[in-house]
Order: structure tokens, then C-alpha cells, then sequence
């Protein structure tokens, strides 16, 4: 744990995670670089392609990489609290869609309210079914010992085609010819957080969650809670004063909640409406973006925004560069394997992420 | 339903099986010797794109599935130097391994075939019909007339339940798996049966991949896996980490998605995309109801460091 875990404080600095998402990051621009040499492409050219289509202008910056960062931050603020708590929340990616689905089913149905209302039913709206898309793995979990990796995996594919079935189905736009819902009332849209650009004031709500997080994980009581239970839910649960189970639980609601308002954030800010392919995957960058951010929820504020640039420019290396887009996946794993493979070379001392004790928790 | 039917629902039954029979054998010796592979999706599509390039390349489909499990291979054994090597959690570099493979196969068959996807037509695994046991009745041409990958599953289940369970060698697998302290105090090199057990993993689920490719579609698609990396483990819970059970468990995984098109067929009006999810729901339930009874190696999921 980045300060929580018994001696952590003494082993290590509060800078060492840093210079592992530094060096992260720069073991992964080496490895990417060699390996689009050996597939024939030119990284320098990849490289400024993708500056250019991330920060290249301001427009370009709040625009494009602010408004796709933040799905990045919201989802990898819902990881980082799970795994902070030993939840392995891979479900992001399903949690997200109900959300979605949610936020959209409000900003239709409530065409009549004012924004005022209808703004933040369409919110909590997408934080009650992205919190009610965990119930189902968290039960299992709890009630009968069913790991939830393989659990949070399988809804993902039930979200995505519950929506898929939403937008073909009930919700499908009124002339029922594409796959998308109608666009949902004005009053249900994210007002501009900048006049002018693209940016929605659902950048400030992930903004002003990270910040939020932070003070709750490093300085409340729950929030040692959940870095204790985190750490070692043994050790938790006989120091007697902590319910391990009722952490567990609020951590993966709430997770689940925060995902989920990443989806209705997105409908509500950016498209407008429903549509299938409403996510490139976002649920799964976000665990790139957590422990690329040492699961700090303030760390995440910076990942998000620089997988959020990564995805940006991504368009643009593909114009300009010939790279194809599905590349960005090979970019997240290499930044993953980084981030594992330093921290575990590291050894001594702490470690990066809370305590590594799943045992079984994955296959049953 | 005719008998005609019944026949044509349990071909299909067993021709959407294979492939997670395949991976999920594959998976239960990881998991015995103590490794749980989430990165099986990415060991799954890479043996789809592997095994359509080599088959392209050497005209040939046999072929085709020998280079699909050197992809899954390939795939394994980049997550195993993390997650045995190193000792790196095994879910997070798993999940890691799915991203990449994913990302890696779109970026390269985008780069080879463009990114609109233009139809590729590669060479098929015909089917094989078994002289005598296809003729059986109802099940014979559902089980004996598939691709020659199908009888190597068959074959496998029962070859890898008595490796496991009644060899020395199979004995030391599941002592590292359920012990590896004490397997290491017994002379068993921990790590190197880890290594290999989920390259053997690995290689499995290219085949499983490879059989996508060229026994199903005739064809590669972007993420065309589509999570059967992640039922195939949850088939392994079901199968309660024995080879026998797992096969069955696979084939009754393959009856439930053949359940969509067969429905579809006999005019039962649900929408598509509820079919499409059936298989996971399936899934889900069916870990809820059987796993309490089920028990796991003692030691999945926990990286081991030799002190």
C-alpha cells in the first residue's frame, strides 16, 4: 500500500510510486517503440502524431483529450477504490453500460422537468445501476464464496448486450431504423464546464471525486477501514474492530456506483444518447489507469487524463501514422506489465498495491 | 422437435463446445499446479489470428492450428514470466495479457488486412467423420462427424485425468498447486511446473483459438474470442478442476449457446441480443448453484517465492 500497510510507512518513501509510474511509463514508450520498429512503422512519426492529436492545441487538448479522460478518471476512481479494498472489481466495463442505460431511460422519460431536477436524477440514476450491476457478483462473493474476477467478467458481457438490446428494443429511436436511442431532452444534458469547447462540468464532478476520495481514504476513519481491510482482512478481522465483510461490501456498491457514473456522465455530457458501442473498452483501461496511479485517487486524476491523451492521439496515429487504433490496447498492457514488473523488482519493502491474498478468489 | 432436430441442435451443441473444452483443459492443469490464467482470452485470439495466418501462409488448416498454438503459446508465456517469473499477481497481469492480446491481434490484422476488414477466406478444418461411431444413433453424427480439433478434446480429457491423477508427475502438478511449500521440501522445482503447466495452458487455448478461426468462422474478426477465454474458466469451477468433468461441463456450455440459435429457429420471438447474453447468465448461474461444493487448489492464485 502506497502508506497504509503495516510498515510501509518506515520501508519506503512517499516518492517511490512515482518513480515506478515513471519508469513505467518509460518502459513502455521503449518496449511500444521496438515493437511498432518491428512491425514496420515509425515510432518518431507515432509519437508526434499522437502529441499533436492530444495536446497539439489548446481546442485540441480541452476538447478532445479533457472530454476523453474523463470515463478514464471516473471508471479508474471506481477501480482503485476496489482493489484499495481487496474487491477485484473487473467490471467496470458492464457497470458502466447500466449506468448508461439508466442515465439515458431519465434524460428521456424526464423531458418535462427542469435542469435543475432532471440534471441530477439522470446522475443518480447512473450511480444506483451502476451500484445495482455489482449486487448480483458482490452477493456471490459474500454469500457464497464465488470469486468475483470471473463474475464482474461475465456481467460485462451481459451489460453490453443489455444495451445492445435496449437500443434495438425499448429504447430504440423513434423511427426505429439505427441502433440509438433518441437524444435526450435538453434539460437532461451536462451544462459547458469551458463556453466554447466541448468540456462538460462532468470533468469538475471527477475532479472534485478524486479530491473527495483522497480526504476520505487518508483521513477519515472508514476510509482506514478499507486501507486496513485492503492491507489484510485477516488481520482486520481479528483486530475486532473492524467488520471486514460490511467494508467489502460498501466498496464494491460503491465502486460499482462510481462506474456506473461514468457511463451516465458520458450519455449525459458528450453523446447525448444510447448507443452500442458507447464504450471502447473504458471499464478495462481504468485498471491501467488505478494502478498506474498506485490506486491513489488523486494519481488517477493525472492517468486518466494521460490515458485520455493516449486515446486521443490514437485517432490521429492512425490518420497520420498508419498505426491502427486497436493499438492503444497493446500500449495498456505494456503499461500494466510495467507498472507489476517494477513494483515486484522493487521487493524490499512495501509494496505498490495493497496485499496480494485472493487466494482462490478467482477460480471459486 | 423431430429427431432431425434434436440431431442438428446437438451437432451444434458440440461444435460450440469444443473450443471452450479445449481452453478449459488447458486451464485446469494451470490451475491445479496453482496458476489461474485470465489472460486465456488473449491466449484464445491470438490462436485465432495465429492459426488464420499460418494457414494462409501454408495454404494449409492443419497447419493453421499448429501456428495458433505457438501464438497461444507465445501469449502464455509472456504471462507466465510476470506471474510465475516475477511472482506478479496472477489477475492483474491476466487481465493485462487479455488487453494486449486483444489489442495486438486488431493491430495486426488491421496492418495486414486494413481496417475496414476485407472478408478473409482461409483454407477450413473439414470435418471428419468417424467410420462406424458417426453412425451411431441421435449422437453419433453430433459427436464423430466434427473437425479432427473436436477428437482431440475427446481424446485429452480422459489422456490428462490419469496424467493427473494417477502419475508421479501428475501427483507433483497438484502438490504445487495445493502445497508448493512442501512440494519444494520434496525436490519439486515450483516454478518450472508452474511455468510449463501454463504454457501447456497456453498452447491449448491457441488450438481452442486456431479451431475459431478455421473449424467455425473460415475467418478471423476482431475480438471474435468474445470472453469464451472467461467462460472456459468458469467451465474448469464447474468441472471442479477434473478433466472428465470439465469436457461434459464444456459440452453442456455449448448446448446452452447452441439453446439461442435453436430457439431462434423453432420461432420463439426473443430479441437476438437477449440470446447473446444467455450464455454468460448461464454461466452465472450455474457458478452460483454448483460452486459451494466445489473446491479449489489450495494455492490458486497465490504467487509462491522460494525463500
Amino acid at each position: 500500500m502506497v502508506d497504509g500497510g503495516a510498515g510501509g510507512r518506515f520501508a519506503r518513501t512517499r516518492w517511490e510510486p512515482v518513480a515506478i509510474s515513471l519508469g513505467a511509463i518509460g518502459l513502455t514508450g521503449l518496449v511500444g517503440a521496438v515493437l511498432l520498429l518491428a512491425g514496420g512503422f515509425d515510432p518518431l512519426a507515432a509519437a508526434a502524431a499522437m502529441v499533436r492529436g492530444s495536446v497539439g492545441s489548446w481546442d485540441v487538448f480541452v476538447s478532445i483529450t479533457l472530454v476523453r479522460s474523463v470515463p478514464l478518471i471516473l471508471t479508474g476512481l471506481a477501480v482503485a477504490l476496489a482493489f484499495r479494498a481487496g474487491v477485484w472489481n473487473i467490471g467496470a466495463e458492464g457497470q458502466l453500460y447500466a449506468g448508461a442505460v439508466a442515465a439515458a431511460g431519465v434524460g428521456l422519460a424526464g423531458g418535462g422537468l427542469p435542469a435543475v431536477l432532471l440534471v441530477p436524477a439522470v446522475l443518480c440514476a447512473a450511480l444506483a445501476a451502476g451500484a445495482a450491476w455489482a449486487v448480483l457478483p458482490m452477493l456471490m462473493r459474500v454469500r457464497l464464496g464465488v470469486g468475483e474476477v470471473i463474475t464482474t467478467i461475465l456481467m460485462n458481457f451481459v451489460g453490453i448486450h443489455m444495451a445492445a438490446y435496449m437500443v434495438h428494443g425499448p429504447l430504440q429511436e423513434s423511427r426505429g431504423v439505427f441502433p440509438q436511442t433518441d437524444a435526450i431532452a435538453e434539460a437532461a444534458r451536462l451544462p459547458p464546464l469551458l463556453p466554447g469547447t466541448r468540456l462538460h462540468v462532468g470533468f469538475a464532478v471527477a475532479a472534485l471525486l478524486a479530491l473527495g476520495m483522497t480526504v476520505f481514504l487518508h483521513r477519515s476513519r472508514a476510509g482506514f477501514r478499507i486501507r486496513a481491510v485492503g492491507a489484510s482482512p485477516e488481520a482486520a478481522h481479528v483486530s475486532g474492530r473492524i467488520d471486514a465483510r460490511r467494508v467489502l461490501v460498501g466498496c464494491f456498491l460503491v465502486s460499482g456506483a462510481v462506474a456506473g457514473l461514468a457511463g451516465g456522465v458520458e450519455v449525459a455530457g458528450v453523446t447525448h444518447a444510447l448507443y452500442e458501442d458507447l464504450s471502447p473498452g473504458w471499464g478495462y483501461t481504468a485498471i491501467a489507469v488505478a494502478l498506474l496511479a498506485g490506486l491513489e485517487p488523486l494519481g488517477v486524476l493525472v492517468t486518466g487524463l494521460l490515458f485520455g491523451a493516449l486515446q486521443a492521439g490514437a485517432g490521429a496515429m492512425q490518420r497520420d501514422a498508419g498505426i491502427p487504433a486497436a493499438w492503444v490496447g497493446v500500449v495498456e498492457a505494456l503499461v500494466i506489465l510495467a507498472v507489476l514488473g517494477l513494483d515486484r523488482l522493487r521487493r524490499t519493502g512495501g509494496r505498490v498495491l495493497p496485499g496480494i491474498r485472493i487466494g482462490g478468489g478467482g477460480g471459486a | 422437435m423431430t429427431e432431425a432436430e434434436l440431431s442438428l441442435f446437438l451437432e451444434a451443441s458440440v461444435r460450440l463446445g469444443i473450443p471452450l473444452a479445449l481452453a478449459a483443459l488447458g486451464e485446469t492443469i494451470s490451475e491445479r499446479s496453482g496458476v489461474i490464467n485470465i489472460g486465456l482470452e488473449g491466449s484464445i485470439i491470438a490462436g485465432a489470428l495465429g492459426g488464420a495466418l499460418g494457414a494462409l501462409a501454408f495454404g494449409s488448416a492443419g497447419l493453421g492450428v499448429l501456428t495458433g498454438a505457438a501464438a497461444g503459446m507465445l501469449v502464455a508465456a509472456v504471462f507466465a514470466a510476470f506471474a510465475v517469473g516475477l511472482g506478479a499477481d496472477q489477475i492483474i497481469t491476466g487481465t493485462a495479457v487479455t488487453l494486449g492480446g486483444l489489442g495486438m491481434t486488431g493491430a495486426v490484422y488491421q496492418a495486414r488486412f486494413g481496417a475496414t476488414g476485407t472478408e478473409l477466406s482461409l483454407p477450413t478444418l473439414q470435418a471428419l467423420p468417424l467410420p462406424f461411431l458417426e453412425r451411431i444413433p441421435l449422437v453419433g453424427s453430433a459427436l464423430f462427424a466434427q473437425a479432427p480439433t473436436a477428437y482431440v478434446a475427446y481424446v485429452l480429457a480422459p489422456m490428462l485425468w490419469y496424467w493427473l491423477f494417477r502419475t508421479p508427475a501428475g501427483l507433483e502438478l497438484r502438490a504445487v498447486g495445493e502445497a508448493p511449500d512442501a512440494a519444494k521440501a520434496a525436490g519439486v522445482r515450483v516454478r518450472r511446473v508452474r511455468f510449463l503447466a501454463t504454457l501447456v495452458g497456453g498452447v491449448l487455448a491457441g488450438v481452442a483459438g486456431a479451431h475459431l478461426a478455421l473449424a467455425h468462422a473460415g475467418t478471423f474478426a476482431e475480438n471474435m474470442s468474445a470472453g469464451k477465454g472467461f467462460i472456459a474458466i468458469a467451465v474448469v469451477v464447474l468441472g471442479r478442476w477434473n478433466p472428465l468433468l470439465v469436457l461434459g461441463a464444456a459440452l453442456f456450455f455449448g448446448a446452452a449457446s447452441a439453446l439461442q440459435f435453436f430457439l431462434q429457429a423453432l420461432g420463439f420471438d426473443l430479441p437476438y441480443q437477449l440470446f447473446l447474453a444467455l450464455p454468460y447468465l448461464l454461466t452465472l448461474a450455474a457458478l452460483g448453484g454448483w460452486v459451494g461444493r466445489a473446491r479449489a487448489p489450495a494455492a490458486l492464485a497465490i504467487p509462491w517465492e522460494s525463500e
